[in-house]
């Protein structure tokens, strides 16, 4: 890469019955099948677990089309009595909780039309035309080197054998939560279900409505800026480190 | 893209997150994984991502607030199946 930026480009729309295309979200798993029966039973305790997993993320999504908080959350209310209505209906030809997104995003397109809000592809996929290296071209040898072209110049820094709890401390994971907080939306959700959540990326392609391309580039561009965020203050912690050490010594 | 007679260091770091999700072809992840073998830097970036990812795995999802909560209950029980 590195010569001519990917462009993302939506997807077309699709109806909300529109079936996975993807072979391996083709079919709700033992455990879907499980809730599902629950959910056709009405039973409360089963539409609450439901509701509290995938509530905070759907929030999210239909923020992504909707012009305010309030709006969203009507959306989610809607979105999950539409569950409720086509539940019976559901012939488990996704996993449940792709089937739950698609209703959710497709009330979710078709209330921020409603209200005039169009927001660009573009726009939530932080996609502005410009190349998204993954790396500081800095570290990087010129095409020019006439032995190494495009290697490395200076290494990156190694994170093999760094201590667990300096990778997991809170202050840590609260520099991962902020560098995702700050992506653009759609990068931050691909991130939140792979990465956080462990969906699929069949998952993921078929709950938000994105390519193939899509979900992979944005998903690379989202690592690539945490990865970034998490060596900044790693290398910031080092930097601190070594002070105390001089400080010390003098 | 890369070069597969000669990978650059720039043009693999760009592939290493499909690499970690195996969605790369088998062609290029052949490519990939030798340059990996005989090149620090990359090996370096590897780890790097591999941990930004398993590290990411340990956030905390949000949670919903209460009256949020409530709201859908209540959604719930009136809702009267139609």
């Amino acid at each position: 890469m590195g010569r001519g930026a990917t462009r993302l480009t939506e997807r077309r729309a699709v109806g909300p019955n529109d079936t996975a295309a993807d072979p391996s979200d083709r079919i709700a798993s033992e455990q879907d099948l499980a809730l599902i029966a629950l959910l056709r039973e009405r039973d409360e305790a089963a539409f609450m677990q439901l509701v509290d997993k995938l509530g905070p993320s759907m929030l999210r999504v239909a923020r992504m089309y909707v012009s305010t908080n309030a709006v969203a959350e009507e959306c989610v209310q809607e979105a999950w009595l539409g569950v409720l209505q086509g539940i019976d209906r559901f012939e488990g030809r996704s996993s449940l909780r792709t089937w739950i997104f698609r209703i959710l995003v497709n009330i979710a397109k078709t209330r921020g039309r409603r209200e005039g809000r169009s927001v660009p592809f573009a726009t939530l996929a932080g996609d502005d035309g410009t190349d998204h290296p993954a790396w500081d071209p800095t570290m990087f040898g010129g095409a020019e080197d006439p032995d190494w072209p495009g290697h490395w110049s200076t290494l990156p820094s190694d994170w093999r054998g760094m201590p667990e709890e300096r990778l997991t401390a809170n202050e840590t994971l609260g520099v991962i939560g902020r560098a995702i907080a700050e992506l653009p939306p759609m990068q931050a959700e691909v991130i939140r279900l792979r990465d956080v959540l462990g969906w699929t990326s069949e998952e993921v392609r078929n709950a938000l409505d994105l390519s193939e391309t899509n979900q992979r580039v944005l998903l690379h561009r989202a690592r690539a800026k945490v990865r970034r965020a998490l060596n900044a203050h790693l290398q910031y912690e080092d930097r601190q480190g070594e002070d105390r050490e001089s400080e010390a010594q003098a | 893209m890369i070069d597969r007679e000669a990978p650059a260091c720039r043009d693999v770091v760009q592939v290493l997150s499909d690499y970690l999700d195996g969605a790369l072809d088998d062609d290029t992840t052949q490519v990939v994984e030798t340059h990996l073998a005989a090149c620090e830097g990359c090996d370096r970036a590897l780890a790097q991502l591999r941990e930004t990812v398993r590290v990411t795995g340990m956030l905390r999802e949000e949670q919903l607030t209460d009256e949020q909560r409530e709201t859908l209950l209540e959604a719930f029980r009136g809702w009267d199946g139609s």
